[in-house]
């Protein structure tokens, strides 16, 4: 779609598994941080001359 | 394909007469070159305005859905894959059709012949495979394969896969077509490059809506684009509503797309919008085997739970 294949996370997480849950959130922070600021869908204020 | 004309009139004429169908659905002469329009046909003598070229490119499932009514409906291909997939999601129920099977030969491109040309076509005539253009009283001859829709070319269900009464033997299909070369080239690319390749695709969008009006699967009584509250999507050019318009309708489609053409049909700016719903095509027959509207007996991948649905995207 022409979004950064790191943006987008899936993961499967029971409510038991907390420690999974704290690596995953860890783990998707750290990518989208690295890609910085989403560019794309985002709307943008139109240029008024 | 213009040899089917006198068939598909006695048909539709014998089945009005006995009354089996209140109506049938097919096609009149268009009042423009190569625009063949929908008609309903409610009485035996009427029959006879039906006609059958390569100018039938417009999906008639699209005026099936919720109808009460007995209804005889002419149905290429394509037709007859999506009448099965209304007839999967109960937009019609099968003992109300009586569907006359056309084995189908391709449909010709309007978009295409009118680029081809300076000025204006006059006439748009056929002889077999061979397609005279007439501008200005002046004959163009030009070879039907050079100039089938796009979705026609590449094909592989021609003939209908469900009907009561065929009006010809089926055609034979084509084999060792390479249906996604075009979804294999834009896979292929980097999210920068397919940002803007789509970026590009879309800039002519006046957001008609045609797409979505000739598509037999766009049948919601709301569209999203229409709701209001909330409103999912913005209402003008913006490119982000533009773009989120077309992927959103092609997610729709996912695993109920026939590739019928009708959209890119539709198109008044030539957008080949049936990128998006191809490569949705494309993944349902590779993760799933699934080809739309080939069977009543088969629940459609994304209403149903396998075991062995694939899930490598998920950690």
């Amino acid at each position: 779609m022409g979004i950064e294949p790191d943006r987008i996370h899936y993961s499967w997480i029971s409510s038991a598994e907390s420690t999974k849950f704290v690596e995953v959130v860890k783990e998707v922070t750290e990518k989208v941080k690295a890609l910085g600021p989403n560019q794309h869908f985002a709307k943008h204020e139109a240029k008024v001359a | 394909m213009s040899e089917y004309n006198d068939k598909i009139k006695e048909i539709s004429a014998r089945l009005l007469k006995e009354c089996q169908v209140d109506m049938v659905i097919g096609f009149r002469k268009g009042s423009m070159p190569m625009m063949n329009e929908p008609c309903f046909i409610n009485n035996a003598e009427d029959a006879a305005q039906l006609v059958w070229d390569s100018n039938c490119g417009i999906n008639l499932a699209n005026y099936l859905t919720n109808r009460k009514e007995k209804i005889g409906i002419i149905a290429k291909g394509c037709d007859s894959r999506n009448i099965v997939t209304h007839i999967i999601e109960n937009k019609i129920s099968r003992e109300q059709l009586y569907i006359i099977g056309v084995p189908c030969q391709g449909m010709i491109d309007k978009h295409k012949i009118n680029a081809m040309f300076e000025g204006e076509i006059q006439d748009v005539a056929e002889n077999g495979q061979k397609i005279t253009v007439t501008i200005d009283g002046k004959e163009n001859a030009l070879e039907k394969a050079d100039v089938l829709q796009k979705n026609c070319a590449v094909c592989i269900h021609r003939n209908p896969v469900i009907f009561d009464e065929m009006v010809a033997e089926p055609v034979e299909e084509q084999k060792d077509v390479d249906r996604y070369a075009d979804v294999r080239e834009i896979e292929a690319m980097t999210s920068e490059e397919k940002w803007n390749t789509f970026e590009e695709l879309l800039s002519p969008c006046i957001r008609c809506y045609a797409c979505k009006n000739a598509c037999p699967l766009c049948y919601c009584p709301t569209c999203f684009v229409d709701e209001s509250k909330p409103q999912w999507v913005g209402k003008g050019q913006d490119p982000t509503d533009v773009r989120t318009f077309h992927f959103l309708r092609a997610f729709h489609c996912g695993g109920r797309c026939t590739d019928c053409g009708a959209c890119e049909r539709a198109c008044p700016v030539g957008i080949n919008m049936r990128v998006f719903t191809k490569k949705l095509e494309k993944d349902s027959f590779e993760q799933f085997g699934w080809e739309a509207g080939l069977t009543l007996d088969e629940r459609p991948p994304l209403d149903t739970y396998r075991p062995d649905d694939p899930d490598d995207f998920i950690r």
